[in-house]
């Protein structure tokens, strides 16, 4: 996802002068085309994500579309309150890039799993928050909503992905929903692949579900949400984040707001701190965040025997 | 043209500072202290300097902007109706600086953003090839946090020279004087060292500041040491750590305006 984010950017950049492009001193192997395409608009930084922040809310307030970009966890805590007394309190048009959500650093341990930065930005008012599922929905989002005029967060994948099933959807604020059953599984853009391959082999069980991919987090996917739920038994979110704030919180929200009475169950991160670390699939793996432990959270919902 | 002296009639040290201790005591509000420390400051910025078609003035000691809009006042950009709502209710006038006003560009109040947002405007108007300057009024206090610092490397490095901070250097802050909390000599070696033009300067003397904005070095950001003390004009303020913080009482507030004349 870090590749195509670059392509596509280079490609806007190419026909819309007010791109910029700003890395506190991360990217590496990944941001060189567009630093030779557009090299008078691309700043490293360094390692100053404070910096960066109030840099991009100047940067904005003069016209132009500055694109902060680090790893998740820095780009979405290292300059927050930059971010909200800057660009959100400004509503200024700056778009935070954060790489890596939830385990994708895997063994680079517990400084760079981030698994809070969406609940930080939900509680920021007027922010857009995307977490695309694939390459082509990074893509579509970045093309149909670069410039839209309030700040942004982009939550996206170290490596490259494609669902099929997506075929490149993107719509701001609404939910993609692939399948159809009694029971709806919510998926954070991340965590699409596991859903989608849950959905397959629960299927084979006799089991249907719709999976519903959530890469619009805000504006949140209120109608469709409610459209879904009202049709189904029990609702399972998927996230690779801490359910507190997250996907999971959302949905809770959504179903609290309008007196729904579904069932609903929480998968996300509940790793206590100082646990071991290990690859993105081991810590997946540990908090249920797996295809394994995704249809076993399905089942116990699901009123069939496992 | 020599700023402070075409409209220094209409700019006056005086008139500023009897505003700020009259809306003082109206509101019942601290900070006087830090608002008399940039009077001048401000006067000598607005009085020419300052061109507010094409250039950004950021107030990133935000806790002194009651100074900014007895300013805006005094050149009529906001009505001495408005400037009386000061700490009311529903009023875009608080302590610190609101965008939502006409006059203010950027919201502050949480120290050590101003450098970083004046340097990423500077950035942007070279990139868009646009004129303009851009002024940072900081505190001293301010060189406390460590994206103050950030952004002195960043425009140093990337040589913005139609960026100016102003430090307003009373030599106070919150809790005692700066020299006892972090201190910090040589502050213009310090600072010219990340590549910018220093000038050091009586921060109460408006034709000496004028004189320093326009020092520009090309390739070089400029940092403006302005000297100045902490409740400048009323005797019983000077330098007192308390009128960060207290607000006057009515024998105060005649003394205080007698003084300042």
């Amino acid at each position: 996802m870090r590749k195509q984010f670059v392509s596509t950017l280079i490609d806007i950049a190419d026909h819309d002068d007010r791109v910029v492009l700003l890395t506190a001193d991360l990217g590496f192997m990944v941001l060189e085309p567009f630093a030779e395409h557009h090299p008078d608009r691309f700043f490293n930084v360094g390692v100053a994500e404070a910096n960066m922040m109030s840099l991009a809310a100047g940067m904005a307030h003069e016209g132009l579309i500055p694109f902060c970009y680090s790893i998740a966890t820095f780009a979405s805590m290292r300059g927050y309150e930059q971010f909200r007394n800057g660009a959100v309190l400004h509503q200024l048009p700056v778009r935070i890039v954060g790489i890596g959500g939830g385990f994708a650093y895997g063994t680079a341990g517990p400084t760079h799993h981030a698994l809070e930065d969406i609940a930080l930005m939900r509680v920021q008012p007027g922010v857009g928050i995307v977490a695309p599922a694939d390459d082509g929905q990074v893509d579509r989002a970045l093309r149909d909503h670069y410039a839209r005029p309030q700040p942004m967060y982009l939550r996206l994948a170290k490596e490259t992905a494609s669902h099929p099933e997506l075929a490149g959807r993107f719509r701001w604020g609404r939910l993609e929903v692939i399948g159809d059953g009694d029971i709806a599984i919510v998926a954070i853009g991340s965590m699409t692949g596991v859903a989608l391959e849950a959905r397959r082999r629960l299927h084979a069980e006799g089991i249907q579900t719709a999976v519903a991919v959530a890469a619009s987090i805000a504006p949140a996917p209120t109608e469709d949400l409610v459209a879904l739920l009202s049709s189904k038994n029990a609702c399972i979110t998927i996230e690779d984040h801490r359910p507190v704030g997250g996907l999971g919180s959302l949905v809770a929200e959504t179903i609290a707001d309008h007196g729904m009475g579904v069932r609903l169950v929480r998968c996300g991160v509940t790793d206590p701190t100082g646990e071991t670390t290990g690859s993105e699939v081991f810590l997946r793996r540990r908090n249920g965040l797996d295809v394994d432990g995704l249809m076993a959270a399905v089942r116990r919902v699901a009123l069939v025997p496992a | 043209m020599m700023a402070g002296t075409t409209t220094a009639q209409v700019l006056s040290s005086v008139r500023v500072r009897r505003l700020i201790i009259e809306q003082s005591k109206r509101a019942h509000v601290g900070h006087i202290g830090s608002a008399l420390s940039i009077a001048d400051i401000l006067v000598a910025l607005f009085s020419g300097t300052v061109d507010p078609k094409v250039d950004v003035f950021i107030l990133s000691k935000g806790h002194a902007a009651l100074a900014q809009y007895c300013v805006l006042a005094e050149l009529g950009l906001m009505t001495h109706q408005t400037l009386d709502t000061y700490c009311g209710d529903d009023t875009q006038l608080g302590v610190h600086p609101d965008h939502t006003l006409t006059g203010i560009t950027f919201s502050t109040g949480s120290l050590g953003h101003g450098p970083s947002l004046g340097a990423g405007v500077a950035l942007a108007k070279r990139i868009a090839g646009k004129l303009g300057r851009v002024f940072v009024l900081m505190s001293d206090a301010e060189l406390n946090e460590g994206s103050v610092w950030e952004a002195v490397m960043f425009a140093g490095h990337h040589k913005l020279d139609n960026l100016t901070v102003i430090l307003d250097n009373n030599g106070q802050q919150a809790l005692a004087p700066t020299a006892e909390v972090i201190n910090l000599s040589a502050i213009d070696e310090l600072i010219a060292r990340f590549g910018w033009e220093c000038r050091r300067v009586d921060g109460h003397n408006v034709d000496a500041l004028t004189a320093a904005f326009d020092a520009r070095a090309p390739g070089r950001p400029l940092f403006v040491i302005a000297d100045t003390v902490a409740g400048k004009g009323v005797s019983f303020m000077e330098r007192q750590v308390k009128w960060h913080y207290l607000p006057v009482d009515d024998a105060q507030f005649a003394q205080a305006l007698g003084e300042i004349g």
